[in-house]
């Protein structure tokens, strides 16, 4: 396969399992001034999609290897599923079932699956920063040759850990990658306006970390950048960042309708999807139509396969809660 | 007198304090909207950006702008959106705001109000749904304030906007869209609990969303027979005590009711305070001690509920 088709595939079952997850959470939550459906939604809760970006999971992700280290945001299912996790076990997570990578216990806000060194989406709007470096700082202590990717959004930049986390990379010369997938909006809030300067790359060039602006609604871009940045920091050379440019297509979370954005700006954003794009491109190299709309095929139903699973799954068992709470360090996880 | 939700009654009360006090200024993430949870909303288009200040993420820096605003002149209202974002501000608060008329001599004060909603919000899971007042009632310097109802969140807030120290406001997110009947003007002074029936077998005191779930236990077929006099204490700090003491005088037994985690929670301050007052038994209830979990059997372990109310107010009346 050739390395677009790779791209372009990921990038799909990133999209199927959003669109649905989206529909699994219609009525999940009684928030934004809508009312909670009668029935409860199969995904419950605040779901924070990251349907437009694909583009920046999968062109960063396709960059590291299974030992590598990643830490996400509330808008994480993209990086996860990138990261090599599991969309089934992923979907359970998100219907709260037993047999999630969480246990039922964190959801969509949360997910996470350690064993592909996918170590937590966050409530926590910068949260990551400071955890993907201590994360780099004991890979260096180690000597272990992996690195860390760093996702934060545009409006992560305006919190102290922000500076403190690329402060601390470059004082002492880390192996990480920080990734500011930048969709221009955080919650309702333009970010443009809430902050000053010339934005995130200018303030990570003022420490001295190299940094790439990249389209971030183009694969290629984000795979030829993250390339570039992920080897300087194999070979030792420190801490890297990349501005990926995006947009987040839905409301906030699933089930935000989104009315405080300008319709004349979504419509143009939803004509630069990262899908269509990379869907272009594939045609131009002589791809076949049938040969992508085989892989759309294939994406969708290995989500409905995951879907199907998840509502047949158990639900956790009471006694859980009382579980992975506490270790006093005699040998009982409890 | 009109119906209104908890959040509109909160709307109400700060829209008219600032149309009275040029000083107050409200600042946080998404106000320019109305505030996530609608909390806000019209203040905006009535006070423009000035007054209804839109901030970047910055937490820490949105507390200890509003500690320099608040010695500068000004009574800024804070909005965390959540109080499990407030831990991102927490030297600013309990450092900074708590300790600075004591600690400065009583040369300056800090008259902020910053509003920080507890509690469980369905499926927000570990992050999200957090209930600390105790940890604000621990510290010196500060008025903790838990409003129950739209006409209390309506009276509460304008109490606390005429407060001298800073006061933690704590809204409960499974609250915003409550209705209930609100007289403006009425006054709801700070420190003051409200006692919502009274009964001779036992007392029940609680806050915020405890209050809704101790009044739906007691129309349970399960407390026939039993008659609670129960408190909304409102304030936590200062509590009344006055109020408690004289309840449990005459019941001689206290159940403290709270979402938070039991464990070191205020209803044991409460509890041990009673018991040393009057002798009389207690018993507290409240979440154990885990983090709420995302799955609706993990969460309902951490909430409260009739039933479970139900069953401490038995073992209290056994004991
Ligand atoms: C410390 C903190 N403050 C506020 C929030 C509430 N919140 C959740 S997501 C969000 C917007 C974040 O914007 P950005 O970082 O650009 O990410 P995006 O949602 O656009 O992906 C906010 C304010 C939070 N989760 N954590």
């Amino acid at each position: 396969m050739n390395r677009l088709t790779e791209l372009y595939r990921l990038m799909r079952r990133i999209r199927a399992f959003e669109d649905a997850a989206e529909i699994a959470s219609q009525g999940g939550v009684a928030a934004w001034g809508l009312a909670a459906a009668a029935k409860p939604a199969l995904v419950r809760g605040p779901l924070h999609l990251s349907t437009g970006q694909e583009a920046v999971a999968a062109g960063v992700c396709l960059n590291l290897v299974r030992e590598d280290l990643l830490t996400s945001t509330h808008r994480g299912h993209g990086h996860t599923l990138a990261k090599g996790a599991d969309p089934t076990k992923m979907m359970c997570e998100l219907f709260g079932r037993a047999s999630g990578y969480n246990k039922g216990k964190g959801g969509s806000m949360h997910i996470a699956d350690f064993s592909v060194g996918m170590l937590g989406a966050n409530g926590v709007v910068a949260a990551g920063i400071p955890i993907a470096t201590g994360a780099a700082h004991a890979l260096k202590i180690r000597k272990q040759p992996h690195i860390v990717a760093c996702f934060f959004g545009d409006g992560a930049a305006n919190r102290g850990p922000f500076l403190e986390g690329l402060n601390w990379a470059q004082v002492f010369k880390l192996p990480i990658l920080f990734v500011c997938e930048d969709n221009r909006i955080s919650a309702t809030t333009p970010t443009g306006p809430m902050t000053a300067g010339e934005g995130v790359s200018a303030r990570a060039q003022a420490l001295a970390i190299p940094s790439i602006k990249v389209d971030g609604n183009d694969v290629e871009a984000v795979d030829a950048a993250s390339k570039q940045l992920t080897a300087e920091i194999r070979a030792g050379g420190g801490p890297r960042f990349l501005h990926a440019v995006t947009y987040r297509f839905k409301g906030h979370v699933s089930v935000d309708p989104g009315t405080y954005r300008d319709p004349v700006e979504v419509a143009a954003a939803l004509k630069l999807d990262p899908l269509i794009v990379a869907r272009g491109k594939l045609l131009k190299q002589g791809i076949s139509a049938t040969a992508i709309d085989a892989i759309d095929t294939e994406a969708k139903d290995e989500i409905e396969r995951a879907l199907a699973v998840a509502e047949a799954a158990p639900w956790p068992d009471v006694a859980s809660a009382y579980e992975d709470i506490l270790d006093t360090g005699a040998g009982v996880w409890q | 007198m009109s119906t209104m939700s908890y959040a509109q009654a909160a709307c109400l009360a700060l829209q008219e304090v600032m149309r009275a006090d040029a000083n107050v200024v409200a600042l946080g993430e998404d106000l320019g909207r109305g505030g996530v949870f609608g909390q806000y909303r019209g203040l905006p288009q009535e006070f423009g950006p000035e007054r209804i200040i839109d901030t970047p993420i910055s937490e820490a820096n949105i507390m200890g702008a509003a500690v320099g605003m608040a010695l500068a002149g000004l009574r800024p209202v804070v909005e965390m959106r959540v109080i499990d974002f407030a831990l991102c501000a927490m030297d600013e608060i309990i450092n900074q705001a708590a300790k600075n008329r004591y600690m400065f001599g009583g040369q300056g004060r800090v008259p902020l109000v910053a509003r920080m909603p507890i509690g469980i919000w369905s499926a927000s899971a570990a992050q999200h749904s957090q209930s600390l007042e105790a940890w604000f009632a621990h510290m010196p310097g500060l008025v903790v304030v838990t409003p129950a109802t739209p006409q209390d969140n309506y009276g509460l807030l304008k109490s606390s906007l005429a407060s001298g120290d800073p006061v933690i406001y704590m809204e409960h997110k499974e609250l915003w869209g409550v209705e209930g009947e609100v007289t403006a003007g009425v006054e709801v002074p700070l420190g003051k609990a409200n006692v919502l029936c009274e009964g001779s077998d036992l007392t029940i005191v609680t806050w915020s969303r405890g209050v809704g779930v101790a009044l739906e236990a007691l129309s349970t077929k399960a407390f026939k027979g039993i008659r609670p006099e129960i408190i909304d204490l409102r304030t936590l700090w200062p509590w009344d005590r006055d109020a408690v003491f004289k309840s449990v005088a005459k019941t001689g037994r206290l159940l403290v009711v709270h979402e938070a985690v039991q464990v070191a929670g205020f209803g044991a301050e409460v509890a041990a305070s009673a018991a040393e007052a009057t002798g009389c038994k207690v018993r507290r209830l409240g979440s154990p001690r885990i983090p709420v979990g995302y799955a609706q059997v993990l969460e309902n372990e951490a909430r409260l509920s009739p039933a479970k109310i139900v069953a401490a107010a038995e073992a209290l009346l056994k004991q």
